[in-house]
């Protein structure tokens, strides 16, 4: 928050009208995609070697797109159902499939993680298959997509209806802050990929261990908020002194890890449950063994989500 | 047939609200009230109406709560049971003229 309103305060001191709506459309958009673009970067790094993981995260997007489109359409609809819960209702239900989902990747890769990263060292990249944890992961990436997006399409749509002077830089300015996330995915992706192979996917793992509790966390605080579930206290602690919710690293790591500054208790449990379950099942699942190579250095495959 | 159909949503609305639920109202991209106070230590409905012809969010990180509240609609927000003290909020797709704090007391 402090950093955004200094922002903010900056732009209205500094620009032209037109421009300073292009910023602010820019922040706007920059900070509804951010999550998303998070998800994404993850899943690239975590799908690296995988054939066709390109297209079908492009396919992710895509239909995440599409859906925020629908989902903006019928934005009334959702907020009127369920005596006006419906809009928490639905959030939950796209935030629980995409744990789902990210539950089923752990659990999978904790199986074969150890053969694809030795598999990816012999034979190259984008050359292994992996089409079950790959579709799982498109799947996240087109929820995670089109729950933030939604917003974006109202926003923008809210901008065109009012024929608003600056419409078109404003345009500009929320287009310049989608590609500012995907400039976020691949920065992360980049740095991800650096990591070497045979501990790669085990910082991924770790990585969507913590995304599928944070996700968790959101779903039932956004349950508790419409008073669906009971709160179990409506913040435990707080430490919005330390680190607001609406500051960008506040943001950053709302998206990666569940961060938040005042949780409520149910929030927490849901959190600490997931990561719980995420890891109970990847110690369950049976090791599947690289075919060949050394072992030792793969051996670390598990740590990340063990820990 | 417009008219019909607000007086339906207002009536269904009624319903579900409570006349003594505390309301906000946006209008040209301002809550009004902008300073509105409710109750502390207890659980409250807040009623959220926007006359406006676009969609708003609701925000508020100190409430954390966020939600979409579509063109003359009206939407609850659950909040409570509050600490005394001040809770701004403001509508997250016009920052620079929809803000506005809930007091408990």
């Amino acid at each position: 928050m402090l950093l955004a309103n200094g922002s903010q305060l900056a732009i209205k001191e500094t620009f032209e009208p037109s421009v300073r709506a292009m910023l602010a459309s820019l922040l706007i958009v920059f900070r509804e995609m951010l999550e998303a673009g998070l998800v994404v970067g993850i899943v690239l790094a975590a799908t690296e070697g995988l054939a066709g993981r390109g297209l079908a995260i492009l396919g992710g997007i895509a239909a995440g797109v599409s859906g925020a489109a629908v989902v903006a359409g019928f934005a009334d609809v959702i907020a009127e159902a369920a005596e006006g819960v419906g809009q928490e209702l639905f959030t939950a239900g796209i935030l629980l499939a995409a744990v789902l989902m990210l539950t089923f990747h752990t659990t999978w890769m904790s199986r074969h993680g150890r053969k694809l990263a030795s598999e990816i060292k012999e034979i190259g990249r984008a050359a292994v298959k992996g089409d079950k944890s790959l579709f799982a992961l498109a799947v996240v990436v087109g929820l995670a997509v089109m729950r933030e997006g939604s917003e974006v399409v109202l926003f923008l749509y809210g901008i065109a209806a009012s024929s608003h002077e600056s419409a078109g830089a404003m345009f500009a300015g929320g287009l310049i802050g989608v590609v500012l996330a995907a400039l976020v995915s691949y920065t992360l992706y980049r740095g991800l990929v650096a990591i070497p192979m045979r501990h790669l996917f085990s910082v991924t793992n770790g990585m969507i261990a913590l995304l599928a509790a944070g996700m968790a966390g959101q779903a039932a605080a956004v349950l508790a908020g419409a008073d669906v579930i009971p709160s179990w206290g409506e913040r435990l602690w707080n430490t919005s002194f330390i680190l607001p919710d609406g500051s960008w690293l506040g943001r950053a790591l709302h998206a990666l890890i569940g961060y938040s500054a005042a949780p409520s208790g149910v929030q927490v449990a849901a959190w600490l449950a997931t990561l719980a379950l995420i890891v109970a099942l990847a110690r369950l699942a049976p090791d599947e063994k690289p075919k060949r190579g050394p072992a030792h250095p793969l051996a670390e495959t598990k740590v990340a989500a063990r820990s | 047939m417009r008219t019909l159909l607000l007086a339906l949503t207002v009536s269904l609305l009624a319903s579900a609200a409570n006349a003594d639920d505390p309301q906000l109202v946006i209008k040209d991209h301002k809550f009004q009230p902008e300073r509105l106070e409710v109750p502390a230590g207890v659980k409250f409905k807040l009623m959220v109406r926007n006359n406006d012809p676009t969609a708003e969010e609701f925000e508020s990180f100190q409430l954390n709560r966020e939600k979409v509240v579509p063109p003359g609609k009206e939407i609850p927000v659950f909040l409570g049971p509050l600490d005394r003290g001040e809770y701004p909020f403001f509508g997250d797709f016009h920052q620079d003229t929809a803000k506005g704090v809930i007091v408990a007391k």
